[in-house]
């Protein structure tokens, strides 16, 4: 029997979701709402006799002190003649609170079939139907994976998916043409073009047969941009116009940048990269440290809540499927978003405010990184129009992981291990998906390439595979991760060859085809390689932690990946062919220098107001908002934390943890990214990052010596020559300034179709993005400074050049200029100033340190003054600086690259000249008690003067949701 | 012999190793148990002289946060605990863990120590409205903890989205107080009650931040001791002089202590 029973706050409790929901709703300009109470609806389907169906709704799905519930037997609820509007998942959606139910239900001596939940608004006032219908769609709802009801009627909840019968499909490639190849492609969201499926019909004509839809989809799996990065691996015709305009082929450029730099380096510390599912560097001599960072860019998109969580919930996968399997012990995030206040009216149809965007994406990420008990401690947040239609969300997860378990070793004969979480048609086509262009009706198309995740199965499984890993019961692991089990198996059988039973597959619920489940994205799922003689204690580990664990294959010498349905052979393709056959051709890239012209800016007599603007303008203004919502300081290891100071009111510049508790070893972890610099020049702005990203992990501590360094682009559509220009620059940016600081990458990850197309036809592509991400290791953390002032008196040293660069720059965006004179590294001297940083804070010579980065001179000072809770008296007449910059704005807001500004305890000032010795490097003022910031120009004249109070409000209010 | 200490996880649960270190630090043996173990054996609980249910998500907070580890302790662990409490032994819930505590009725406190679905009290949504991550003064009010000293004020982090305190009418603030039982409240950084948020950071009734059954040897807060162990989880330890260790610990090692 189905039972419905509702759940609501009492009178007097406080509901706080409804207040929320009514507040955004109210920001939509639905004024005629005057309140909205939620309630959860819970439905069940139950041969409990009605006694035990209201003990149930009594005992376990109410809190008695703060709710109350009604209970309906299956037909109409009572309801009190307010207009409602109910949210229920759509069939086949992941379910997590519904599944916990049961296990709840079970416990208490019952029986229920199913259950499934539900949310569900009263609204007061007088809203019209449109009004409904607007806030259900913007506030309470997501319609690709949500139904929307606006009445109390129940029927239907329980929807079951016919049962599959068997039909093995195959696709005529054989004798079709171009056209027919291309619309194959096209209808089965292959995303492959015309010369990846002549290769496949070539491949097929030879075996004198057609190929099942399944070996198509595992092709196109394998094949996808996603999977293989064939933009940045194959070949590139390049013509630089600024350099000549002489055309030449590169041929793999991550292998002749990126890899490159790895490879001249050759630091022994660095244990195994670009190989495996993530980066590995040495920690300390029994212990390694990995690190993955990942984008989740469209379906983050369409549904920011599940797209980042499920963002999150997959990257810690990667070191988890690193080796033989890391310990995930730190998250980071970064999103990229249109400006919050940008007027809806304005809004492309079908594409969501960056305010919902950003709200949901944070919520995401919060809500799985806090569940996995993972701290999420460093990251940063980037605002530009051009993210309107498509968001970046990237998510980073490092792993600890013993040396000795850092490589794989599967054989043939080993088994072939399904654990997690059930399959099924969530994500299908996610890899395919993200490798293509968004557009106003993406929404609607790929509503099934978006997963929704459950953290707690994901947590149970990591609880589990560690305790096995250390019991050495497998011999391999991969995620499934993009592709789904098609990926996982695929890459670790390239070598072998394998055979799966995908009828063993368990799944959700019925009604999967054998391809379906071959290319599920369903989440937290591992593949495993076993050695038959452990597979029976494998299994009852994981039963014994209520983690599901499955036989599905085993791997053969074969060299064949051979797929079968209950004993049908669906799918038999050559492993060389799957891995080799992607066609590789050249594409064209070009770049011309752009010839825009420095402002010609009126120097002013007080530039105290540009501060306060800077410092309130999106990209510097304070991350509390987000920051708080994450959990950073689960595992009692994080001790730089991302707020630090008097109250944790100021901006720490890199997080740092120590991952094993008996030690005092720590691992920094911080990250640049500079895409205004990119309208100028894609080499400045990679070279920027890089830059910033060590800068911040040096002003924290960290050994400069031990930096691994990861990549990620993100970039336009990479077919347009101009955008692909910019990234061949971006790329010899990287291996330049790596080689120059001795910071190898260790992983990296691109996302390479980052364009909206609006429905007036217009493509919006994002600002060539890269983000660098930096771990480091600290020798001793009790050594490690934070940027916050700390004693009245101090003097304070500006270390690093200061030029005319304000390209790009904060202040020239405040007067919506760009500008042309773009920072650029200094390869001999930076890693001199990195050096001399670090043995400087070794030595006991540092209080604060903070790096010069967006807004300069100025917004660092304010920072660490506010953060200080003290003040600061400088004089710009004494900053180190390039022959001819007087100017006070110029001084104060460049972004000049590689500049830290350091407080020295009174009595270390000669020690601290003496370590700086022949670099650019002044002391220019000093700490005061007053908290009060004062900046004299170079002429004597005061510059700036703002309280401290004054200068933190306007850094700290913009984002305080 | 070492005091034996129980971190007893379950799924979801992610606070537990860090709570087995801050016990080991104090000086106890500490051994992370899944709940499964125990109820197959729930006798096993006896081994033990402290039971510690640390923080988490246990199983994701679906339906409420600690509820259904609370109805498992409800369904399967009732004598085991009552037995247990019978021996003077202590138990100390932690974020997750105090509201499994308060679900499962051993807190504010049940008169025969059984647990029960009849709880009076909750923690439900922060007045924020989100999970917040935030470190928090606290003033010890209860002289009958075993884990506390009263008059103490000290530093902890809170990281939690439901753990505003309100007691049920059956069980009002007042008669917690009369009886010794409100442990923990949030106070400002002189050690004053009555601050508003965020120095309150969830709205809690009465600044309530942890409170203890009438015997004292059940203790529940939402703050992490476990998260202060050492001198640098301190968010401020750069601008402060060097300590021993950190706040959190002494709670660890009076647990230890009262074994002894």
């Amino acid at each position: 029997m189905n039972w419905e029973i509702e759940v609501r706050f009492r009178p007097g409790a406080r509901d706080v979701h409804g207040e929320g929901c009514l507040h955004e709703v109210r920001d939509l300009g639905l004024r005629r709402v005057e309140a909205i109470e939620s309630a959860r609806l819970f439905h069940l389907d139950t041969p409990a006799p009605p006694a035990d169906v209201e003990r149930i709704a009594r005992e376990l799905l109410t809190d008695p002190v703060v709710e109350h519930y009604r209970i309906a037997d299956g037909g109409r609820p009572p309801s009190d003649g307010r207009p409602v509007v109910v949210v229920r998942r759509k069939p086949g959606v992941m379910d997590p609170v519904a599944i916990s139910t049961l296990q709840a239900v079970a416990d208490m001596g019952l029986a229920a079939r199913r259950c499934a939940t539900a949310r569900k608004y009263y609204f007061s006032g007088r809203p019209t139907r449109g009004d409904l219908e607007t806030a259900a769609r913007a506030v309470l709802a997501n319609c690709c994976i949500e139904d929307i009801e606006f009445s109390d009627e129940v029927a239907g909840v329980f929807r079951d998916a016919p049962p599959y019968r068997f039909r093995l499909i195959t696709v005529p490639v054989r004798e079709a043409g171009d056209g027919d190849l291309l619309r194959i492609s096209r209808e089965g969201g292959l995303f492959l073009n015309v010369r990846e499926m002549r290769a496949i019909q070539e491949h097929f004509r030879a075996l004198g047969r057609d190929p099942t839809d399944v070996e198509l989809e595992t092709l196109a799996q394998t094949w996808s941009e996603h999977c293989v990065h064939k933009t940045l691996k194959g070949l590139i015709r390049f013509t630089d116009h600024g350099a000549g305009g002489q055309a030449e082929t590169i041929d793999n450029l991550l292998a002749s940048t990126i890899a490159r730099a790895t490879r001249e380096l050759a630091r022994p510390w660095c244990v195994s990269v670009f190989v495996d599912n993530s980066g590995v560097i040495e920690f300390d001599a029994g212990q390694c440290v990995c690190f993955k960072v990942e984008t989740h860019n469209h379906p983050s998109a369409l549904e920011p809540y599940g797209g980042a969580a499920t963002g999150i919930g997959g990257v810690i996968r990667d070191p988890l499927g690193t080796g033989l399997g890391a310990k995930p012990i730190l998250n980071t995030d970064v999103f990229c978003f249109a400006p919050p206040d940008y007027p809806a009216g304005r809004l492309p149809p079908s594409v969501l405010h960056p305010r919902r965007i950003m709200r949901g994406v944070v919520a995401g990420v919060r809500d799985y990184g806090n569940r996995m008990g993972i701290p999420t401690a460093n990251g940063a947040l980037y605002f530009d129009e051009r993210y309107l239609g498509n968001p970046i969300v990237y998510c980073g997860n490092l792993g600890l992981i013993p040396r000795d378990k850092c490589f794989k070793h599967q054989k043939s004969g080993h088994k072939i291990m399904l654990v997690g979480g059930r399959t099924g048609r969530d994500g299908i086509h996610g890899a395919t998906f993200s490798s293509g262009e968004l557009t106003h009706t993406t929404g609607t198309e790929f509503a099934h390439a978006v997963q929704i995740g459950n953290a707690i199965v994901e947590k149970k499984m990591v609880d589990t595979l560690m305790q096995a890993r250390d019991r050495g019961l497998y011999s391999a692991i991969t995620d499934c991760g993009a592709g789904g089990l098609s990926s996982a198996v695929g890459e670790m059988g390239e070598h072998l060859g394998a055979e799966v039973h995908l009828e063993r597959v368990p799944l959700k619920y019925e009604g999967l085809s054998y391809t379906e489940i071959w290319i599920s994205e369903a989440q937290e799922r591992m593949v495993l390689a076993v050695e038959p003689r452990k597979v029976d204690e494998l299994l009852a580990l994981f039963a014994s932690e209520d983690v599901e664990a499955t036989v599905i294959g085993e791997f053969t010498d074969t060299r064949r990946l051979r797929l079968r349905y209950e004993g049908h052979l669906v799918g038999d393709l050559d492993m060389a062919f799957l891995h080799g056959g992607v066609p590789r051709y050249e594409r064209a890239a070009e770049w011309r220098p752009t010839d825009r012209t420095e402002p010609r800016l009126r120097p002013r007599p007080d530039y105290t107001r540009d501060l306060l603007r800077v410092l309130g303008s999106w990209n510097v203004c304070s991350k509390e908002w987000v920051v708080r919502q994450y959990d950073h300081e689960v595992q009692g290891q994080t001790v730089i934390k991302p707020l630090v100071g008097v109250g944790e009111g100021g901006p720490g510049d890199a997080c740092v943890i120590t991952p094993l508790p008996e030690s005092r070893r720590g691992l920094a972890v911080g990250c640049g990214m500079n895409p205004k610099y990119g309208d100028i020049d894609p080499y400045c702005m990679a070279a920027a990052g890089i830059d910033e990203a060590v800068r911040n992990v040096v002003a924290v501590g960290a050994r400069p010596d031990r930096i691994a360094i990861l990549d990620n682009f993100c970039w336009g559509n990479c077919d347009k020559p101009d955008r692909l220009g910019a990234l061949v620059l971006a790329a010899r940016a990287c291996y330049d300034v790596a080689t120059a600081y001795g910071t190898p990458f260790v992983s990296g990850k691109d996302s390479l179709n980052n364009e909206f197309a609006a429905p007036d036809g217009r493509t919006i592509a994002i600002p060539p993005t890269l983000l660098i991400s930096a771990m480091a290791i600290v020798d001793d953390v009790r050594r490690c400074v934070t940027m916050d002032l700390k004693q009245p008196g101090n003097p304070v040293y500006l270390v690093g050049l200061t030029k005319d660069e304000l390209g790009g720059s904060h202040w020239y965006a405040l007067r919506g200029e760009i500008g042309r004179n773009v920072p650029k590294a200094d390869l001999a001297l930076a890693p001199r100033i990195f050096a001399a940083v670090h043995k400087a804070i070794t030595a006991g010579c540092v209080r604060a340190c903070h790096d010069l980065s967006e807004g300069g001179l100025a917004v660092a000072a304010a920072e660490m003054a506010f953060a200080g809770g003290l003040g600061l008296d400088l004089a710009l007449a004494r900053v180190p600086r390039e022959d001819g910059l007087e100017d006070a704005g110029r001084i104060l807001f460049s972004e000049s690259l590689t500049r830290f500004l350091v407080e020295v305890p009174r009595g270390r000032e000669a020690r601290f000249g003496r370590i700086m010795k022949g670099l650019p490097c002044a002391r220019i003022g000093r700490v005061t008690r007053a908290a009060r910031l004062v900046i004299k120009g170079a002429g004597g004249r005061t510059v700036v003067r703002a309280d401290g109070a004054a200068l933190r409000e306007a850094w700290r209010k913009p984002l305080a949701w | 012999m070492p005091v034996r200490a129980l971190v007893l996880r379950t799924a979801g649960t992610n606070c537990d190793e860090e709570t087995q270190f801050a016990w080991e630090l104090a000086g106890a043996r500490a051994e992370r148990v899944h709940v499964n173990r125990l109820i197959e054996n729930p006798r096993r609980l006896l081994d033990y002289q402290v039971l510690t249910i640390p923080g988490g998500f246990s199983y994701g907070d679906d339906i409420a946060s600690g509820k259904i580890f609370a109805n498992q302790i409800v369904h399967h662990l009732a004598d085991a605990v009552q037995e247990f409490l019978a021996r003077d032994r202590l138990v100390l819930g932690i974020c997750n863990g105090f509201q499994v505590l308060v679900r499962c009725g051993l807190l504010p406190g049940a008169a025969d120590g059984r647990p029960t679905l009849v709880p009076s009290a909750t923690l439900t949504n922060n007045d924020s409205g989100k999970f917040e991550d935030r470190w928090v003064h606290l003033r010890t009010d209860t002289g009958r903890c075993p884990f506390l000293a009263k008059g103490e004020v000290f530093d902890l982090p809170v990281a939690h989205g439901e753990g505003k305190f309100v007691p049920a009418d059956s069980s009002p603030l007042a008669a917690l107080e009369q009886k010794d039982q409100v442990a923990l409240r949030y106070v400002d950084s002189r050690g004053r009650t009555g601050a508003s948020y965020p120095a309150n950071p969830n709205g809690s009734a009465g600044d309530v931040a942890g409170i203890c059954d009438a015997t004292g040897r059940i203790l529940g807060l939402m703050p992490h001791p476990e998260r202060h162990a050492l001198s640098e989880h301190h968010p401020q330890w750069t601008r402060r002089p060097r300590r021993k260790s950190g706040d959190g610990l002494a709670v660890f090692k009076r647990g230890v202590a009262y074994f002894r």
